[in-house]
């Protein structure tokens, strides 16, 4: 009900123009309203369909109450708008947290690249809980995380990762003064991330652990024959590193409950494989990611891998070459271990290792004889995954590095 | 308590300071016979005499120029320019004299003047009589500037600033003369210079505002109460000095920050707001700060559309309200 003189507070329908169903087009004369002062037409703020008459010829309703609903035609939206005073805005609505992806919030990266931005007050609150912000949704315009809903989580009782007493006592410890001939090295920036990361994934995420023995001779031997025409063919050398990338990505398309993350009140499986490559260089450990990994021939990932690997020693990777892996592949066999018991890369649910290839007695068909065998370890994200499935998994990836041959 | 507007209110602050305080007198432009355009100082002259309720000619610097050296010689002048809009040729006595007279003579001298001044739109006033003029006088130390918008903070910060021994400005803004109605306590109370007051106590943001859209402000609230967002309104009260404590008080707890005041948008006080909010409580903030305030144009237009597209309604400021609620 528009307001129609300065004093008026009310005014009363004296007769639609337009009946429910009606077409209306913008400006078109809608109602006649009388006011103890005036009589007048009423013309539609909007174009769209009448579709429900709120007060009757006769009534008389207070100012800014609404008198109709009209479906406006102009937009998409699916709700009826209300009739308004023309003079007021329409109070815009808020979107749905769901239908904003939390898919893309909870496994993205926090950096403002990927379009997540986070308040000074979110993550102030942030640091004082010790969340992961990224597994959270919000309920702010166009799904923005609000300060309100990080201390709703933490008043639900949400992920909150409190470093054990033990691990608060340690530090103390080591300030305790340093005596005659001990070195204290001062911890770089990337220590300290690495170190934050490592007690993250520690203290939020249930640690589960399984390995194989896979019998890589007939590998070997296929590597063997094949090395010199790929170094040849593809200017890089054929490690073994690409191969079991190969496998991975294999057992993931069959297992895709491996490639994926854990977000709270739901588990987030991932489309893409990204697969992230722990790499050494002086000062720590980085892990730059192949991107649809499983897109990539053998070469084409060989390729890919070597490239990273220089870039990391020339510290040259960017935070787009390391953000959003979705597991993770860490070849430790190469400085000899044999098994090694990783630490996940939140917020992924799985890390494999490839460890080194030994040659061992081996049995084969009741008979012993000498066989090439690599350790396959897998840590995995116990909300995510069960034994079983992780387990079936290794078993994949363990068939798939045993199906080359010399022959093959 | 008695219920009265802001004009009444006024009135009786100079009313009964003029009973209390011989040195306390009124000059400025028909203010005697006719007893102010708005009828503030009707029988004043009757009663106190001409030589307590002085007309001047139409010449601004000197309405100040005088009332600053009465001041300094021991006077209470209360120097009334007609609309704030003819303020500017006083300019320089208030902010190269009255401003600086106690700076000037390290303490000798204090300059206790009252610059009282109806300001703001909202009666078609349109060019010359609609102007806010706070931002051109805020900026300078040694200046109070009060902006009281209720019947009790206009008589009570009247008091406060005849009592005061520094030059203050008292902006009235006119459109809250007889529309705002209030209580206001009988006999002698004072309210402090300085101090905001919480309008409306609230969760969900915070409204910094000041004159009318202090009331406005509250209408927007309590319409956003139906739906489910809690507003804070914090009235300034006082543009100089400003009460911080109340507005990052109010910030830290609502983390969302929505200042409003008429004055056009530009180098307003709300400027000022934001940079001690920014300042001070950057990592208490939800959302960016925002402001509503009157256009960056000269001046507001004597039709009614083109006031109204100046001033902000309750509606416009609601529709801020929620949006900033919904960030």
């Amino acid at each position: 009900m528009p307001q129609l003189g300065e004093t008026v507070t009310e005014g009363t329908v004296g007769r639609w123009l337009k009946k429910v169903g009606d077409t209306v087009a913008k400006y078109e004369p809608l109602l006649e309203v009388e006011t103890d002062k005036v009589a007048s037409e009423i013309p539609s703020p909007f174009a769209g369909t009448l579709t429900k008459i709120v007060a009757e010829e006769g009534t008389t309703v207070p100012v800014g109450s609404a008198v109709c609903e009209i479906s406006e035609t102009v937009t998409d939206a699916s709700a009826p708008r209300q009739e308004q005073p023309a003079t007021t805005s329409m109070p815009p609505t808020p979107s749905a947290p769901e239908r904003v992806a939390p898919v893309d919030r909870s496994t993205a990266a926090t950096t403002a690249a990927d379009g997540v931005r986070y308040s000074p007050a979110v993550r102030k609150l942030a640091r004082e809980h010790r969340l992961d912000l990224r597994n959270l949704s919000g309920t702010g315009r166009g799904g923005r995380l609000t300060a309100k809903d990080v201390l709703q989580h933490v008043g639900s009782g949400g992920q909150v990762a409190t470093a054990p007493p033990a691990q608060q006592r340690q530090p103390a410890a080591a300030v305790a003064a340093p005596e005659d001939g001990d070195t204290s090295m001062r911890v770089t920036q990337m220590r300290k991330t690495i170190a934050e990361h490592m007690v993250l994934s520690k203290t939020t995420i249930p640690h589960a652990w399984s390995l194989v023995e896979a019998d890589v001779t007939g590998l070997v031997r296929w590597r063997e024959r094949e090395k010199e025409a790929f170094k040849a063919r593809e200017g890089v050398n054929l490690t073994f590193l690409p191969i079991v990338v190969v496998c991975v990505c294999g057992a993931l398309r069959e297992f895709p409950t491996v490639n994926a993350t854990w977000a709270g009140d739901r588990i987030i499986v991932r489309k893409h494989i990204n697969v992230g490559i722990a790499v050494d260089i002086e000062e720590g450990l980085v892990v730059p990611v192949v991107r649809d990994a499983d897109q990539l021939s053998l070469s084409g990932l060989a390729r890919k891998i070597v490239d990273l690997v220089e870039k990391a020693r020339a510290r040259k990777l960017t935070m787009e070459d390391m953000s959003d892996g979705t597991i993770t592949v860490d070849n430790t066999g190469a400085l000899g271990s044999i098994a090694s018991y990783p630490i996940i890369s939140p917020p992924q649910a799985a890390i494999i290792t490839m460890e080194a290839i030994v040659k061992r007695p081996w049995v084969i068909n009741d008979a012993i004889a000498i066989r090439s065998i690599m350790n396959v370890c897998l840590s995995l994200d116990h909300r995510v995954l069960d034994g079983s499935v992780a387990s079936r998994f290794l078993q994949s990836v363990k068939q798939r590095l045993e199906t080359y041959s010399a022959q093959s | 308590m008695a219920v009265k507007t802001v004009l009444e209110s006024v009135r009786d602050a100079m009313h009964s300071e003029m009973v209390r305080d011989p040195r306390v007198f009124i000059m400025g432009e028909d203010v005697g016979p006719r007893g102010n355009v708005f009828l503030i100082t009707k029988g004043f002259l009757e009663e106190f005499g001409r030589e307590r309720v002085i007309d001047t000619p139409l010449a601004e610097a000197s309405i100040v120029g005088v009332a600053v050296g009465a001041a300094i010689a021991g006077m209470r002048p209360i120097a009334e320019i007609q609309f704030a809009d003819f303020i500017y040729p006083a300019y320089n006595q208030i902010v190269g004299e009255a401003a600086k007279i106690r700076y000037r003579s390290a303490g000798g001298n204090t300059c206790p003047l009252v610059i009282r001044t109806p300001y703001g739109g909202g009666v078609r006033g349109a060019l010359s009589h609609s102007v806010s003029v706070e931002a051109l006088f805020y900026h300078v130390p040694g200046l109070k500037i009060c902006a009281p918008s209720t019947p009790v903070d206009a008589q009570g910060l009247l008091v406060s600033a005849i009592r005061d021994e520094d030059p203050v400005l008292f902006l009235e803004h006119k459109r809250t003369y007889r529309l705002i109605k209030g209580e206001v306590p009988e006999g002698d109370f004072s309210v402090p210079i300085g101090k905001a007051d919480v309008a409306r106590v609230g969760t969900d943001l915070s409204v910094i505002t000041y004159g009318l859209m202090r009331h406005y402000a509250v209408e927007a609230a309590e319409k956003l109460a139906t739906e489910g967002v809690n507003a804070e309104v914090i009235d300034l009260r006082s543009i100089r000095p400003m009460d911080r404590q109340t507005i990052l008080d109010s910030v830290t707890k609502t983390r969302r920050a929505l200042i409003v005041h008429e004055d056009q948008k530009f180098g307003g006080i709300g400027a000022e707001v934001s940079a001690i909010i920014a300042e001070e409580a950057l990592f208490e903030l939800d959302a960016p700060i925002r402001r509503v305030c009157g256009p960056d144009v000269p001046s507001m237009g004597y039709a009614k559309e083109y006031e109204e597209a100046f001033m902000p309604s309750s509606e416009r400021i609601g529709a801020a309200m929620r949006e900033l609620a919904a960030y």
